[in-house]
């Protein structure tokens, strides 16, 4: 029986149960379940707005939710102590689609912060690790640079050599490909795949870009109108029958997701109207 | 209806906000014993203390020689001028280097402070601590609070200092009032406890609070630029009515009753 419990653990990283997350009176999320396999890469994709990123937070146990649990590893994230919550933090990371760099250190210091925080190790060996962080990003040659002389592109290079200093499990990426050129966005696409492989971590990939997620992701969500609508293979999602989702996958104007901002008839509102 | 709804939400949202607060405040305050944080503090100490001296130094001797030039013209009426020592010290010691002083940090220090944490909240770097399980009260708000703490007391001794030195140039050295008279009828007048202390327990209060409105409103700001410029007002504003509104009650606690 312990085995089975320790093997089904082992298999989801993380189960979102139910979960249903307000905010101001607005629903976002109304009672959704979703489970990332350890070890995969997992994307969860929709349009702008629905609150991709809140669901990251909501995972990291930045946000709580109103009904429905988050489990992390076997522990229900909101459920434990502010202590053992940020002990589970340090086996997750999260790549901030700004990066989140600190600005007020180098390159350097901002992949060592973790280390300097969490360990005790000689700053000669820290040195080693963030070298080697550094250079798996590409980015090596760019220690000593301060964050406002990065790219865009490079910034969340850094940012995930950051993210994967302290050898997490699970990698949580906000919009990676958002406002990238199509070299930078091939880079961080090879980065996620070859971490993935290389780290044996899991990721969690929150994009609306299509057809680059669905080259590296092994299951696909796909989030619209506070549910999920479709799920599976990136397969499966290419073959789905759901309006929604074609309308999301090929990008249709107007479709189930309406063009119009809800409004009322426009007759009504055009000029003579009230007369 | 929808006046008293919006009363009670309005109430509400009031109170939840000092609860938040003093949840923060007690984060910052218990936080403090950690050693990397008190390296943290003294990088803050330079940053909100060593670089608003000069301010503080020039606002000082202007105010202590505008004090000493408007006494002057005043006692001299009297032929009272000797006590122009005592007049620009009492009232530099016990009300304007502490009011002054913490209306000019505020200005200075604390707009930069919650414009600080504001746009670090804005960029994402509040919540990047969090996921890296580093406590941002421990490491963003708590060095920030007792650097504020500690400086501000040092820079209103060193304003009242300035201030009485710039009352000696304008009075002695300008308009020919004797200087030993300046100095010790000064020294005989002012009383440690009643007069130093007093104004130092003053700005260790103003400190208090001016870095308690900076950092809740930098951290609790909406991460916007509107947000961030509202905020930063706001903490200019409420800092500088509570600095006036408390030093009236802490005045009439120290001098009114006797």
């Amino acid at each position: 029986m312990v085995c089975i419990v320790s093997k089904k653990m082992s298999e989801h990283i993380v189960s979102v149960k139910n979960m249903t997350f307000s905010r101001a009176e607005r629903v976002i999320y109304d009672g959704i379940s979703l489970e990332v396999k350890t070890g995969k890469i997992t994307a969860i994709m929709g349009p702008s707005g629905i609150g991709k990123t809140t669901l990251l937070k909501l995972i990291g146990g930045q946000l709580t939710p109103d009904k429905g649990s988050v489990i992390f590893q076997g522990e229900d994230v909101h459920g434990v102590s502010r202590n053992r919550l940020y002990e589970l933090r340090r086996k997750m990371s999260m790549l901030f689609q700004s990066g989140a760099l600190f600005t007020n250190m180098s390159v350097f210091d901002n992949v060592a912060f973790p280390l300097r925080e969490h360990t005790k190790l000689d700053e000669d060996i820290i040195r080693t690790v963030v070298m080697l962080k550094l250079e798996a990003v590409g980015l090596r040659g760019a220690a000593h640079l301060q964050p406002s002389e990065l790219s865009g592109g490079m910034a969340r290079r850094a940012a995930l050599a950051r993210a994967i200093a302290l050898d997490p499990d699970l990698i949580m990426y906000d919009e990676p490909f958002a406002g990238q050129d199509p070299i930078s966005m091939g880079v961080l696409v090879e980065l996620i795949k070859s971490l993935s492989k290389a780290l044996n971590v899991t990721s969690i990939v929150v994009t609306h870009d299509v057809s680059e997620v669905l080259t590296i992701a092994d299951y696909v969500y796909i989030l619209a109108n506070k549910k999920i609508i479709g799920e599976g293979t990136p397969e499966q999602i290419k073959d789905s029958e759901s309006e929604l989702v074609q309308q999301f996958l090929n990008g249709n104007a107007d479709g189930p997701v309406p063009f119009h901002f809800p409004a009322d008839n426009i007759s009504d509102s055009l000029i003579g109207a009230k007369a | 209806m929808s006046f008293l709804h919006d009363l009670g939400r309005s109430t509400l949202q009031k109170v939840s906000s000092v609860g938040a607060s003093s949840i923060m405040l007690f984060g910052a305050l218990f936080a403090f014993p950690k050693w990397k944080n008190i390296k943290l503090t003294i990088e803050q100490m330079y940053v909100v203390g060593v670089q608003s001296l000069l301010i503080i130094m020039v606002s000082g001797l202007f105010i202590g020689m505008v004090m000493a030039l408007q006494g002057y013209t005043i006692l001299v009426n009297y032929g009272a001028e000797g006590s122009l020592g005592p007049m620009v010290a009492l009232s530099i010691l016990r009300e304007l280097g502490p009011v002054v002083t913490a209306l000019l940090f505020a200005g200075r220090a604390g707009s930069a402070l919650t414009a600080e944490i504001g746009l670090m909240k804005a960029t994402e770097q509040l919540s990047s601590l969090e996921m890296m399980a580093v406590d941002p009260l421990r490491r963003v708000i708590s060095p920030r609070f007792w650097a504020g703490v500690i400086s501000m007391p040092m820079l209103a001794l060193i304003f009242s200092a300035v201030g009485i030195l710039g009352g000696h140039v304008v009075g002695v050295d300008w308009l020919g009032v004797d200087s030993g008279s300046y100095w010790s009828i000064m020294q005989s007048t002012v009383e440690w406890n009643k007069d130093v202390v007093n104004g130092v327990i003053k700005s260790i209060v103003f400190a208090l609070v001016v870095v308690w409105i900076a950092l809740y409103k930098g951290y609790s700001c909406i991460p916007t630029s509107e947000g961030i410029s509202k905020a930063t007002t706001q903490t200019v504003v409420f800092s500088s009515l509570s600095i006036l509104g408390l030093d009236f009650v802490l005045t009439a606690l120290m001098f009114g009753i006797s």
